[in-house]
């Protein structure tokens, strides 16, 4: 299988306002418990949207539904016109290379320096990548997050800052459309997650990527936000720009803000 | 009820290992193979295997003879004392020793290694970068140790007869060149190929239930333990029906 899309290619149309990713209906349950129920959410290009929701509310299975790594009972959910739910195995291979993931948990190889960590992913989408271009991906991708200095180190030796900063260099770096990131500052000082967030508005900035965030860090929610949606009960409970939820009388809604 | 109960897992847990060997081997045969990876895992599973693996061997062939000789000195047949201790090591002896000790170190770190994977997301990140887990992880380590533990096996074999030289050495006078023409002519190929031959499936065996027991670990530090013990448990449990199972063929076959 070979991937048609390129690296270079930032000229993506900045045509706003046109959906990227739009579910539709989706449900997903463990056993007797239903996670989605009735889900319906759409992207829009160059939006960064952030799902709120309580923990165990299901956000987390929300996002790996959208990669494709949980299956959802039914419902659509289309990526670029992709439906992923009923891709193939390489149909979604495909799709997955315009999708960046940013796990919680930072899921970096541990067997494996910090480079190769980077390189890993760019030797399977690009079969054909020389060396040396290789190596410009993984010295930009460090660059980016500013640990330059730390390729031949294992994930081991580095903080839980730098590590959340290699693991957004390793899903950036192959330029990804999309980008969703699970809870990307929690755990983190103020400090450390400020620096995170204002990596992410960068990198949304020079990479004109659209993305679903995962937060309940409020400080996070109001920086990085264009729309806030509220996962409930399986549902969209609610959505709109952070003001205006901030705004809101409803008592769901305002326990996240105060 | 319990009884219906553990039936039943039983039968999920045998279902679920069945659909597991399918998926290995549909996995393997498509390309593209993981060639780096695959003689990366024979470097950790083969190679660094073979100092236990020696040691073992050795003391179990110094410790066999040592032990047989009374009871032939008994019958006074000590001078087929390397015959007895050669047959007894390559056709039972070496493999099963070499597979267990192999199942216990090797099924345990690739049951923990996988397991910790599994639960740190890193199978879910090679997925979602475009790597399949199951050729990448799998498959490279399920062949590694299917063509590693028959060549442990041979060399354990030689180990043990050394130490079986020595053995002989303590009490008696023999050389070197005279033991192993002793041992050798008492050997036949009925001997001593389908005893290598059942190792492939030994470390089949292994492999498998190490990546499987791995890849289906629970969260948590707890599971990534379970998953390293009962690999180890299950690897040697299935060693030994192996073992019984490649008997009665050989037997049937006339192999004898
Ligand atoms: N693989 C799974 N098997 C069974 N249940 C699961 C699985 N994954 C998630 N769940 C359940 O689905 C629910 C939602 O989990 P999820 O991880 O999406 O929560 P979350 O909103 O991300 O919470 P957090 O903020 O703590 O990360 C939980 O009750 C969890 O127990
Ligand atoms: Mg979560």
């Amino acid at each position: 299988m070979k991937a048609t899309i390129n690296p270079h290619s930032n000229n993506i149309d900045t045509e706003d306002n046109k959906p990227v990713i739009v579910i539709e209906h989706l449900h997903k349950r463990f056993g007797y418990k239903k996670v989605l129920n009735d889900f319906n959410l759409i992207v829009e290009r160059n939006k960064n949207v952030v799902v709120l929701g309580k923990s165990g509310s299901g956000k987390s299975v929300l996002i790996k539904c959208i990669i494709g790594l949980l299956k959802p009972d039914s419902g659509n959910i289309n990526v670029f016109g992709d439906n992923i739910p009923k891709l193939g195995e390489d149909e979604l291979d495909q799709a997955r290379a315009k999708i960046g993931f940013l796990f919680q948990s930072n899921a970096l190889y541990d067997s494996m320096t910090i480079r190769e960590n980077l390189e890993f992913p760019l030797k399977r989408h690009w079969v054909e990548i020389a060396d040396d271009e290789v190596n410009r991906l993984v010295a930009e991708s460090l660059e980016n997050v500013g640990l330059a200095h730390t390729s031949g180190l294992m994930p081991s030796e580095l903080s839980g800052g730098m590590l959340k900063r290699i693991a957004l260099a390793r899903t950036m770096i192959l330029k990804p459309e999309v980008i969703l990131y699970d809870e990307p500052t929690t755990g983190l000082d103020p400090v450390t997650s400020r620096e995170i967030e204002d990596l992410i508005i960068a990198l949304q900035k020079k990479y004109h990527t659209s993305s679903i965030i995962i937060s309940h860090d409020m400080n996070c929610v109001k920086r990085t936000a264009d729309v806030v949606v509220l996962l409930l009960d399986g549902k969209c409970y609610a959505q709109g720009s952070f003001e205006e939820l901030q705004l809101s009388e409803d008592q769901n809604i305002k326990q996240f803000f105060e | 009820m319990s009884l219906i109960l553990s039936t039943k897992k039983f039968l999920d847990e045998t279902g679920n290992m069945a659909r597991f060997v399918g998926r290995f081997f549909s996995a393997g045969i498509r390309p593209r193979y993981e060639n780096k990876e695959l003689l990366n895992q024979c470097f950790i599973i083969g190679y660094q295997s073979f100092p236990l693996v020696g040691l073992t061997s050795f003391i179990m062939g110094l410790v066999l003879t040592m032990q047989l000789r009374p009871s032939l000195v008994d019958y006074g047949v000590e001078s087929q004392l390397p015959v007895m201790v050669g047959l007894a090591i390559v056709r039972e002896i070496g493999p099963v020793i070499t597979a267990l000790i192999f199942a216990g170190k090797i099924g345990s770190s690739i049951g923990a290694e996988l397991g910790s994977m599994k639960v740190t997301e890193q199978i879910d990140a090679m997925e979602v970068s475009g790597i399949k887990p199951f050729k990448y992880l799998v498959a490279t380590r399920v062949l590694a140790a299917t063509l590693m533990l028959p060549i442990l096996t041979i060399l354990g074999d030689a180990v043990a007869l050394f130490g079986a030289y020595l053995g002989v050495n303590i009490k008696s006078v023999t050389s070197f060149s005279l033991f192993f023409l002793q041992v050798f002519k008492s050997l036949s190929y009925s001997d001593v190929l389908p005893a290598i031959f059942k190792t492939f499936f030994f470390g089949f065996a292994v492999g498998l239930v190490g990546c499987y027991k791995g890849f289906n670990s629970n969260k948590g530090t707890q599971g990534v333990g379970i998953s390293a013990n009962s690999a180890v448990v299950l690897s040697s449990v299935l060693i030994f029906i192996i073992d019984l199972l490649a008997v009665q063929l050989t037997e049937v076959l006339g192999l004898n």
